[in-house]
């Protein structure tokens, strides 16, 4: 059902671990819904130098925040609140529909990771473009 | 390791469908001898499934499987007694094919109580004495959870039904070749089994009405089964069920012992070389190749990717598998947290499982559950926390 990119990184996840003195932190999902993300930042002169990712979850969950830690790696924090749900689920070659709220959830870590990096730096923190937010509602109903 | 997903047809089952494809395939309706062929070897496998669960011949009627017989044994005894009473009871863990049929009875004027189970997924006898009113026709509890392996008090649920005249449906897919089977002396009214659970082939199963039992028709068209069940007999299928019916009711106790031994082996392993693991289910009242656990901080879905990297075949409770969005309903009706029910794994053991299958399975899921716990921020929290409370 994975795609075979999906499949390499979810065996072979990109930037798994911690990082104890992040720069920023974003932390998203709920274990009721059975996935949690957890981003690390480290920032210098406005470049992500560093990340890293923690997560409780499916196959998905764990390949979308590998891709999205790639994506977002040696950009300035700008670009990377750009990167979308969607460039990290085509990056993947594709999610399961069921399965897209993992590149959401993605999504969703960064944005709150570049947050708390900007809050702690004094700086106001950036507005989600409204539109998704990790949410289920919209799959229930497929029986 | 997912022997309660479907089984491999054993060899010997092939073999003796094989003729009625091509060369005995007459249709048992017809009046020349190839169809007499086909009459009489359908005869013959309704004999073998009737001895296999202490039933008469006249008893068994075929159908496409488990779903089709729950299917037909709910709505037709519903809306056969729908003058006497609108009640049925049935308990939270069923399969879909029970709970959801139940759904569509609710649409069309039926009441339906949803027995709660206890933390180990039994039906406690008290519960079902509090829900039966004067308007119940129906009771339908499964003999054994395909899930979590808990056998239902059956022979109890049965006797309280039968004094009380109310009809006892049981779903024992997960049954036939794990437990003896009594109609008789167990006063069950209807029971669902299907082929492809014992090493028979898919497509084919049987509902057992009791004889005296009125029930409609959910199938209609020619006068196949009796007048009960139309459409022309899938011969082949029913020669397989047969055929691996006797098969798997023969020396049972041996059979059934030697996989119970290799799951206990598994278990014991599991439980005791892998911290924060809990069993799901009753501990002895258990189908003998079941085994269900939670592995706290993890997710089954990421688990059986691994698991199947490895060569092994598994199944899990977890939401992110299912194609739904809710972990199981029945580790939830045990009392599970949501998130540990998203860390469940289900293995069912059979006939082909050796020693050292349990071994290398026990040594592959040690190694993916701390893989998956290594990257998991519940756990990495988690320790943490009690590295704080040293």
């Amino acid at each position: 059902m994975y795609s075979e990119k999906v499949m390499d990184h979810f065996m072979n996840p990109r930037n798994q671990g911690e990082i104890p003195d992040a720069d920023g932190v974003g932390e998203v999902g709920n274990p009721t819904c059975g996935d949690i993300m957890r981003i690390f930042l480290t920032v210098k002169d406005n470049i992500i130098t560093d990340v890293k990712f923690q997560t409780f979850g499916c196959g998905a969950a764990i390949a979308s925040s590998s891709m999205a830690t790639e994506l977002i790696k040696g950009k300035t924090l700008e670009e990377a609140w750009e990167v979308s749900n969607k460039a990290v689920a085509e990056a993947l070659e594709g999610l399961p529909p069921i399965k897209m709220h993992c590149s959401v959830l993605a999504e969703e870590g960064i944005h709150k990771a570049i947050n708390d990096y900007r809050i702690k730096n004094g700086l106001e923190p950036w507005e989600e473009k409204g539109g998704h937010t990790h949410s289920h509602d919209d799959l229930t109903d497929e029986e | 390791m997912d022997h309660s997903a479907t089984t491999a047809t054993d060899p010997a089952v092939v073999e003796a469908m094989l003729p009625w494809f091509s060369i005995n395939y007459g249709n048992p309706s017809s009046l020349y001898r190839l169809a007499r062929d086909s009459k009489a070897a359908i005869e013959d496998a309704r004999k073998r499934v009737a001895n296999a669960i202490g039933a008469k011949p006249e008893e068994i009627y075929f159908t496409s499987g488990g779903t089709e017989s729950d299917n037909w044994a709910l709505k037709g005894a519903a809306f056969a007694l729908q003058k006497r009473g609108n009640h049925i009871i049935t308990s939270a863990i069923e399969h879909h094919a029970i709970l959801h049929t139940c759904q569509y009875l609710e649409k069309h004027g039926f009441q339906v109580t949803y027995l709660p189970v206890d933390e180990f997924g039994q039906v406690r006898i008290e519960d079902l004495r509090a829900a039966v009113t004067d308007k119940t026709i129906l009771v339908s509890v499964m003999f054994a959870n395909n899930e979590i392996g808990t056998i239902q008090p059956i022979p109890e649920i049965g006797a309280f039904c039968r004094e009380r005249g109310i009809l006892f449906h049981t779903d024992a897919v997960q049954v036939i070749g794990n437990l003896p089977v009594d109609v008789a002396a167990m006063n069950i009214d209807l029971l669902s089994l299907s082929a492809h659970k014992f090493y028979g082939p898919k497509g084919i199963g049987a509902l057992y009405i009791r004889k005296g039992v009125r029930i409609d028709n959910y199938l209609h068209g020619g006068g196949q089964e009796h007048r009960k069940r139309a459409g022309t007999e899938n011969v082949p299928g029913i020669v397989g069920l047969g055929v691996a019916i006797e098969k798997a009711v023969v020396d049972l106790e041996v059979k059934t012992s030697r996989i119970r031994a290799l799951r206990d082996v598994l278990l014991d392993r599991i439980l005791h070389e892998i911290p924060n693991t809990r069993l799901n289910g009753h501990r002895t009242m258990r189908l003998p190749g079941n085994l269900n656990v939670s592995f706290e901080f993890i997710e089954g879905e990421s688990l059986l990717l691994l698991l199947d990297h490895a060569g092994i075949a598994a199944s899990t409770g977890s939401a992110c598998s299912s194609g739904s969005l809710e972990p199981s309903h029945v580790l939830l009706a045990i009392g599970l947290p949501a998130e540990v029910a998203h860390g469940s794994l289900r293995l069912t053991l059979g006939v082909e499982n050796t020693q050292e299958d349990v071994n290398y399975a026990c040594d592959e899921i040690k190694k993916a559950v701390e893989r998956l716990r290594a990257m998991s921020p519940l756990y990495v929290d988690y320790l943490k926390k009690r590295s704080c409370n040293v």
